[in-house]
């Protein structure tokens, strides 16, 4: 066992950490909360490699770990970015697992920069592809129906929705898509993406709870009450301990998930699924404890904890609540064929 | 990152489960649901045999060296099997004091029989008006020449109807700071004065309450310095803290898995999304509980002390057992009530068992609270409550 990072890795969590750092202050994810979307911020993660380090060489990346996208995913987290990571990096996977004619065209366009393509969790219904990530500034969306993994186009098609997390999430309403697979290597392959989607965001939502949890607690140890501070109350001090103790767990749980994507593959299914449902519940948990221990302050605008609160519960909502994703994991467990 | 616990530690597993197998008869079983004593000298003997009372120890003292990875498969497995080592843990806690801080007489005396399998030992910390604020203990040790005479008595003094000695927290000098006036001893427990009240407990378990009336113990059974003992009460708590967890909600998992796939009828519960959604829940606090437990074995194994994050782990499965418990027991509908050993009693009983079972983990070894304050202060650097 070891819990450490390689060298490669912390350098690749430090230049994350500095870009995010300066890209995603919270001034500049409050300035773009109308959209969701950070062009520059965008720009910058796409210029230092997210893209390519989403599929491997053959498919003309660089074939990082999906445990080094998790540790990216965390900093996203972290830092709310307000870009499309997850469902673009799950994107590229899935066309190049997909393989074929029109799905390496489209990774071709993806990588160079002159497409973005994302991903849709849900099937369409009554010719529409609802609450896609990243849906209001893609052009193009990979989706699963019937049996078929299909692109359509975005842009043009699609109607951006307000809402909670401010994510550029739309309502995309499918002209004639494209037909990329069929079969088995559709269903398995848009299964996986699923599967990669909960992974990362498991990540995120870590580096989210992560954060939320030492704004809470960097708060308590300024904020005076009744001549003390409050952090000294056990009512206050002990709900933190519970915060932090969730989120040492979904760290440990969602990189072990992560990890095993390239190292234990039989269990990867059902931990990512697992490390999901555990970093949503806590990322949930913590950032409502921190924000309710700053009081009234914490229902204001201007403190950042509430950016943290609400994206805790919109960016797991895409895909659903927690209990779908441990009924999934579950099935997995017990050997049922459960989509 | 490697999650993986290694060759040597998997090898240790599989020989550990095949052990269990063997060792943990249906009679064991029955023996100890039957008494709620969670000692059997079969099993005891069994694991002496092994030389598994403390692998974990150098092999000149008496182990056979096994690294942390090692120790934490072989507790991972005991813990999940339910095995009667309450007199084992409690036996090698004591054995392991007198290993770092005893003289050669007391390690003759103690040590050597201890890993023989002679002689097992309790703990006598908690007292009926002191239980997380251990230094608190009234019991008092008074000199008389050679000898010290003992008076007071000892709560959840767990085997102390089946062992020898009981190691025993004792105030010797009441005039200074509660911290600075304790000293430990190991006190022979078939002897004039002693007396042994049992106490049943929530889930089945006997433990007691043990009382000292003029219990006469020779000075050479004093451990470390005369009012020293929260020395070594300070370097007991850096034994624990670095066991499994999870592995009773494991046995509750899988028992309930089997229900659900439909060992219990023609009906598959797991049919319903609702049903899986909870096991899975369960399944990833079972997995996080591992983690962080794992990660304070991995912490040891590369020389450091797990603190704060033995507490979270503590805390944590602790608090995930007695939710995960509750849940069960209300997932398999009226019948939940039903209890274990009873033969209509679905699951085999396990949700019952682990209800009741539950709660005393959020107890013993130091409560949650404890636990909170130690990571909010330690962990969090939160001010200390005023």
């Amino acid at each position: 066992m070891d819990l450490n990072l390689s060298e490669e890795q912390q350098q690749l969590v430090d230049t994350f950490a500095s870009l995010y750092a300066k890209e995603s202050t919270g001034e500049r994810v409050r300035a773009v909360e109308a959209t969701g979307f950070d062009p520059a911020l965008w720009e910058r993660l796409v210029e230092t490699g997210v893209l390519e380090m989403a599929v491997d060489e053959a498919s003309g990346g660089w074939g990082a770990t999906l445990l080094d996208l998790s540790l990216v995913a965390e900093q996203h987290g972290r830092h709310l970015g307000s870009a499309p990571l997850i469902e673009t990096q799950v994107a590229a996977r899935l066309l190049a697992r997909a393989a074929g004619g029109p799905a390496l065209a489209l990774l071709e366009r993806a990588l160079a920069g002159t497409e973005l393509v994302t991903f849709a969790l849900h099937q369409p219904s009554d010719g529409v592809l609802r609450l896609v990530p990243a849906g209001a500034v893609a052009d193009t969306v990979v989706f699963f129906d019937d049996g078929r993994l299909l692109s359509a186009e975005s842009r043009g098609a699609a109607t951006a929705v307000a809402n909670l997390g401010a994510l550029p999430v739309a309502d995309v309403a499918l002209g004639a898509p494209t037909e990329l697979a069929a079969g088995a290597l559709a269903a398995e392959s848009y299964q996986s993406a699923v599967d990669d989607w909960l992974a990362l965001m498991a990540g995120a939502l870590t580096g989210l709870a992560r954060r939320a949890v030492e704004i809470g607690v960097d708060y308590v140890k300024e904020r005076h009450a009744f001549g003390v501070l409050i952090g000294s109350f056990q009512a206050v001090a002990h709900g933190l301990a519970d915060a932090a103790t969730a989120v040492d767990g979904a760290e440990l749980l969602s990189r072990e998930a992560a990890w095993s994507a390239g190292e234990e593959a039989g269990r990867f299914r059902e931990l990512a699924a697992l490390a999901f449902g555990f970093s949503t519940d806590t990322a949930r948990s913590s950032s409502y404890a921190s924000l309710h221990y700053h009081g009234g302050y914490g229902f204001m605008m201007e403190y950042d904890i509430q950016l943290y609160y609400r994206r805790a519960k919109a960016w797991p909502a895409q895909f659903g609540e927690p209990a779908t994703a441990f009924a999934r994991a579950e099935g997995r467990r017990l050997g049922m064929e459960v989509r | 990152m490697d999650f993986r616990l290694g060759e040597r530690s998997d090898a240790f597993r599989a020989e550990v489960r095949e052990f269990l197998d063997e060792a943990l008869t249906d009679e064991v079983r029955d023996t100890i649901h039957r008494t709620g004593v969670h000692h059997n000298w079969d099993f005891h003997r069994a694991v002496v045999d092994k030389g598994w009372l403390a692998p974990g120890w150098p092999v000149e003292d008496g182990g056979q060296g096994r690294d942390p990875m090692e120790m934490i498969a072989l507790s991972e497995e005991f813990q999940k099997a339910a095995a009667p080592t309450y007199g084992v843990g409690t036996t090698l806690m004591v054995a392991n004091v007198v290993r770092h801080i005893g003289t050669e007489e007391q390690k003759r005396r103690f040590v050597a029989p201890a890993l023989r399998g002679e002689i097992i030992m309790v703990l006598g910390f908690t007292e009926p008006e002191c239980g997380s604020d251990v230094a608190a203990a009234q019991t008092r040790a008074v000199r008389d020449g050679d000898e010290w005479i003992i008076n007071g008595s000892k709560m959840f003094t767990t085997n102390a109807q089946e062992a020898d000695y009981a190691f025993m927290l004792t105030r010797t000098n009441p005039d200074v700071a509660k911290h600075k006036g304790l000293t430990t001893f190991i006190v022979p427990l078939r002897q004039e004065g002693v007396e042994i009240r049992p106490v049943y407990t929530l889930s089945g378990e006997r433990t007691n309450l043990t009382f000292y009336n003029e219990v006469r113990v020779d000075d050479s059974m004093r451990i470390g310095e005369v009012d020293g003992g929260w020395d070594v009460m300070t370097l007991i708590l850096t034994f624990e803290r670095t066991g499994a967890q999870g592995g009773w909600s494991a046995a509750l998992l899988e028992a309930m898995e089997r229900w659900a796939m439909g060992a219990g009828g023609a009906a598959v519960p797991a049919e319903d999304p609702v049903v899986r959604s909870r096991l899975g829940r369960a399944a990833a606090e079972i997995e996080v509980a591992r983690l962080l437990a794992r990660r304070c074995a991995w912490m040891q194994a590369a020389g450091k002390l797990p603190g704060v994050e033995g507490s979270m782990a503590k805390l944590f499965a602790s608090e995930a057992v007695t939710r995960q418990a509750g849940d069960m027991v209300d997932l398999l509908g009226p019948d939940g009530i039903r209890s274990q050993g009873d033969p209509t009693a679905p699951a085999g009983g396990a949700a019952d068992y682990a209800f009741r079972f539950a709660l005393g983990t959020t107890t013993y070894g130091g409560t949650s609270e404890i636990q909170r304050g130690v990571i909010a202060q330690r962990g969090l650097g939160l001010p200390r409550p005023r």
